[in-house]
């Protein structure tokens, strides 16, 4: 047995491994957010019951294997182009609970086309959009995120405005969509983010579910490895330094609960 | 004359760098080199190899299936490597790391606790020089003099201070592996 | 210039600067992506410009509008991202302008990985774009041509208006190896801008870069002069290497890494006693058909090694037209064609030709 395997419970559970997810050890760094991430949606997809008609989508860059480790139906899209596989998989099963995971480099630079369009046309998808402000994969190259003044391998003298513009703000933007149904920003750097976040991973996803359009919750996440820092320094970097140049907040919600159907 | 050796480890045991090393002193002593590393994500935390080959003549191929020598810095190297050396080829194998005797009786394997002499020499990070040493020790292709020449050119100039124990490195691998073949040669019975 | 120790990326981005590029547009892509970082350091330093683009789409129209403004351009990638470009290529050949791609290609398709492996011969070297172009293809197989073909590439590109593509693998692109940088070349003068360019029309006629011709027949006269210009350049810059091939009676062909293999192959089955030699295409388009249809005729057999299932087969295929039989050896999705393996190929052709051969199986490397 895998030393994931949850342990046989002698007293009453009340933290125990998802469902949703598979006993694969991940490949993530030590530190990284992406796991934390990964089992926030897991969670909530057990507290819906929903394991058997999710259909995931992964993108390229350090979650292409999230297919590994959720334990529901994925497609692993090309570079960019999540939200229009996944709109090709809600259309034809539209009885699915379908979503895309991106990382900031997928989602605003290279898709940035194909996640705006999936709201303009208010696709019924859910999207996680996992926002380090660098490129992982690759090895730590600037990102549409990246913050002024930060260094990458690309960007070695810090981003500079001048000639490389300063943070897109994705959440803010996509908010002024009329397809968009629920765009918010959360973070994972402490406890309390963590809970919030997922709060509104359910919450995007039951905005799927009752059809009310495009959702996506931005999540501010950590990069220890190409941000040169200790997983604890990543932490405190997104609060510090991160929070500030992407505000927590609702962008857009469904005006009220009752028009939610909620 | 054609030499080729694996360098293999985890990633962070400076087994890239070694084997740069190896090139720069061949490039320095006008003979033909190629360094091949293993890239991409199974570098992050995992394990990472590089061929290098060198030669007097034009270098066809960077890389092989059956190496004349390789070090083994942990054990699922030397579980992969030992069966491909060459017969007859050397095996330098960091016994700090590595608690398996190695199981052919075909080639030249020399054991040496590299961990244990690099902390003994003040710096954990020499393990990969005391390593290094011990194959110039006992191949042919370049001697520790030339390795050692080239490092304080290729070395970057912050790290200079460290040129003395990079140098005592070297030397403690190559007399530990030459000892060992000396103990090899003299019948125990 | 003195040889150095010299990572494949790195030196064909230096060289690249050498050679006088003054714009690089690029995103980043394993097992390329140094070169992308080598140009974010070195261009700024050098005032000249570098983006690093939101894709590769972006980055080939980039490299176009830098290009139908004058100036030497080029970007890099690696095969998916090679893919995105496509369309930009296609409109590049259809108006005209020069520009240096270097694609340092990896395992397919689709995602598939990032070792080396040569899944672009069929986009890079038909067209994967639509329409009749051609854009030439050099071939490296060491990091000095890597060198040596990207300032090539460059001098191509701008003598017949084209894109010049140098076609590379992620073993080129990541190995390290000895070779020269050329000397610095100063960049073309502000004032030295090709006349077709745009420039801004002071004091002449206006310019035009576009690659529409909406009449069928202008489109088709526009076709018949790129024809010509092919046909010009199939005239005077094929390049091929041959090697121990005047007494073989097999000849391996191969391109790039996967040639630079055979060669410690047929190293080690000449030792043996084999007559076989290499037949290295280094232009690709255009393709060395007059040599190597001559070489099939003199030879018994011809073994085509590819680290692809044949995409280059089929030319060499079209070209020996059943003058000699033609084998195929290939590895594909990352995995390299080992010395050892193609070996045994050759030794196996060669007990099928009736050589004698030495038994014993030499060391391919002695
Ligand atoms: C067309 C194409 N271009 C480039 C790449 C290389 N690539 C892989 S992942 C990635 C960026 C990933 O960054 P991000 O989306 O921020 O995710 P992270 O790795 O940080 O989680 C890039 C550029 C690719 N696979 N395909
Ligand atoms: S490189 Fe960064 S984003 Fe990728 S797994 Fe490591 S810490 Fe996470």
């Amino acid at each position: 047995m895998s030393v994931l395997a949850p342990p046989e419970p002698a007293l009453t559970p009340v933290y125990s491994y998802p469902d949703a997810l598979t006993h694969v050890p991940t490949h993530y760094c030590p530190g990284c957010t992406h796991g934390i991430a990964h089992r926030l949606i897991a969670e909530v997809i057990d507290e819906m019951a929903a394991k058997e008609r999710t259909i995931g989508v992964a993108s390229v860059g350090c979650s292409v294997f999230a297919y590994r480790y959720f334990g529901v139906d994925f497609a692993q899209a090309a570079h960019g182009r999540a939200p229009a596989m996944a709109t090709g998989v809600k259309r034809v099963r539209p009885e699915a609970l379908v979503f895309t995971y991106q990382g900031d480099g997928d989602l605003a630079s290279i898709g940035a086309a194909e996640i705006l369009h999936a709201a303009v046309r208010g696709e019924q998808i859910t999207v996680f959009f996992v926002n380090n402000a660098i490129y992982g994969m690759t090895g730590g190259q600037m990102a549409p995120t990246t913050l002024l003044g930060q260094t990458t391998t690309s960007s070695p003298a810090g981003r500079d405005r001048a000639t490389m513009g300063t943070v897109l703000r994705m959440s803010e933007l996509l908010a002024q969509v009329d397809g968009a149904a629920y765009v918010v920003r959360r973070s994972l750097h402490d406890v309390v983010q963590i809970k919030r976040a997922k709060k509104a991973i359910r919450r995007a996803f039951e905005v799927q579910e009752q059809g009310l359009g495009f959702a996506m919750v931005e999540l501010l996440s950590s990069c220890p490895t190409n941000w040169g820092m200790t997983p604890e320094a990543a932490l405190g970097y997104i609060r510090d330094e991160m929070v500030p140049a992407f505000p927590l907040g609702d962008f857009k919600v469904p005006e009220t609960r009752a028009e939610a159907g909620a | 004359m054609t030499f080729d050796v694996i360098i293999a480890g985890f990633g962070g045991q400076g087994v890239l760098f070694a084997g740069q090393l190896l090139a720069h002193a061949a490039l320095d002593a006008g003979l033909e080199t190629t360094w091949y590393p293993s890239y991409g994500p199974e570098m992050r935390g995992g394990t990472a190899n590089c061929t290098v080959v060198i030669s007097d003549e034009p270098i066809g191929s960077p890389v092989t299936e059956r190496p004349q020598a390789a070090i083994v810095m942990n054990l699922p190297s030397l579980v992969r490597y030992e069966p491909l050396v060459r017969p007859g080829g050397v095996l330098v194998v960091n016994t700090s790391l590595i608690d398996r005797a190695v199981e052919r009786d075909d080639i030249d394997a020399i054991a040496i606790p590299a961990d244990d002499v690099a902390a003994e020499l003040g710096n954990p990070k020499l393990t990969n020089m005391v390593l290094l040493g011990a194959l110039l020790a006992r191949t042919s292709a370049l001697t520790t003099a030339q390795v050692g020449a080239t490092l304080e050119r290729v070395l970057p100039a912050r790290h200079h201070h460290l040129l003395g124990a990079n140098h005592a490195a070297l030397a403690r691998g190559a007399e530990l592996a030459t000892e060992a073949a000396a103990r090899d040669a003299t019948p125990t019975a | 210039m003195a040889r150095e120790l010299l990572k494949g990326n790195v030196a064909f981005a230096e060289a690249a600067i050498r050679a006088g590029c003054e714009a690089y547009f690029g995103y980043p892509i394993t097992p390329q992506t140094e070169a992308l970082e080598h140009m974010a350091v070195r261009m700024p330093e050098l005032g000249r410009t570098f983006v690093q683009a939101e894709s590769e789409v972006a980055a080939i129209n980039m490299v176009y509008g830098a290009a139908a403004a004058g100036v030497r351009t080029m970007t890099s990638s690696s095969s998916p991202g090679v893919s995105l470009m496509m369309e930009g290529l296609s409109y590049m050949a259809g108006s005209e302008v020069p520009a240096v791609v270097v694609d340092v290609m990896r395992g397919g398709p689709g995602l598939g990985n990032i070792a080396p492996a040569q899944s672009d011969y069929t986009q890079m070297v038909k067209g994967g774009g639509h329409g009749d172009y051609r854009q030439i293809v050099l071939a490296p197989a060491s990091v000095q041509e890597l060198i040596d073909h990207t300032v090539l590439a460059f001098d191509l590109a701008d003598r017949y208006r084209i894109v010049s593509v140098v076609l590379a693998d992620g073993s080129l692109g990541q190995m390290m190896e000895g070779a020269e940088l050329p000397a610095m070349r100063p960049p073309r003068a502000a004032d030295a801008s090709p006349a077709w360019a745009l420039s801004g029309a002071k004091g002449r006629d206006t310019n035009l870069i576009s690659s529409i011709h909406l009449d069928p027949d202008e489109e088709e006269r526009f076709n018949h002069h790129l024809q010509a210009k092919y046909a010009a350049i199939e005239a005077a810059e094929i390049r091929y290497e041959e090697h121990l091939l005047d007494d073989a009676s097999i000849a391996v062909v191969a391109f790039g890494t996967a040639a630079r293999l055979a060669k410690t192959a047929i190293a080690g089955e000449r030792a043996a006693g084999v007559a076989v030699g290499l037949f290295r295409p280094i232009t690709l388009w255009p393709f060395p058909t007059d040599a190597l249809r001559d070489l099939s005729e003199r030879v018994e057999a011809i073994l085509v090694v590819e680290m692809n299932m044949g995409q280059m087969l089929e030319d060499v295929q079209r070209v020996v037209a059943e003058r000699c039989p033609v084998g195929f050896f290939g590895r594909t999705g990352g995995v390299m064609p080992m010395p050892e393996e193609i070996a045994a190929r050759i030794r196996a052709l060669a007990v099928e030709l009736g050589a004698a051969v030495s038994d014993a199986p030499e060391e391919v490397r002695t």
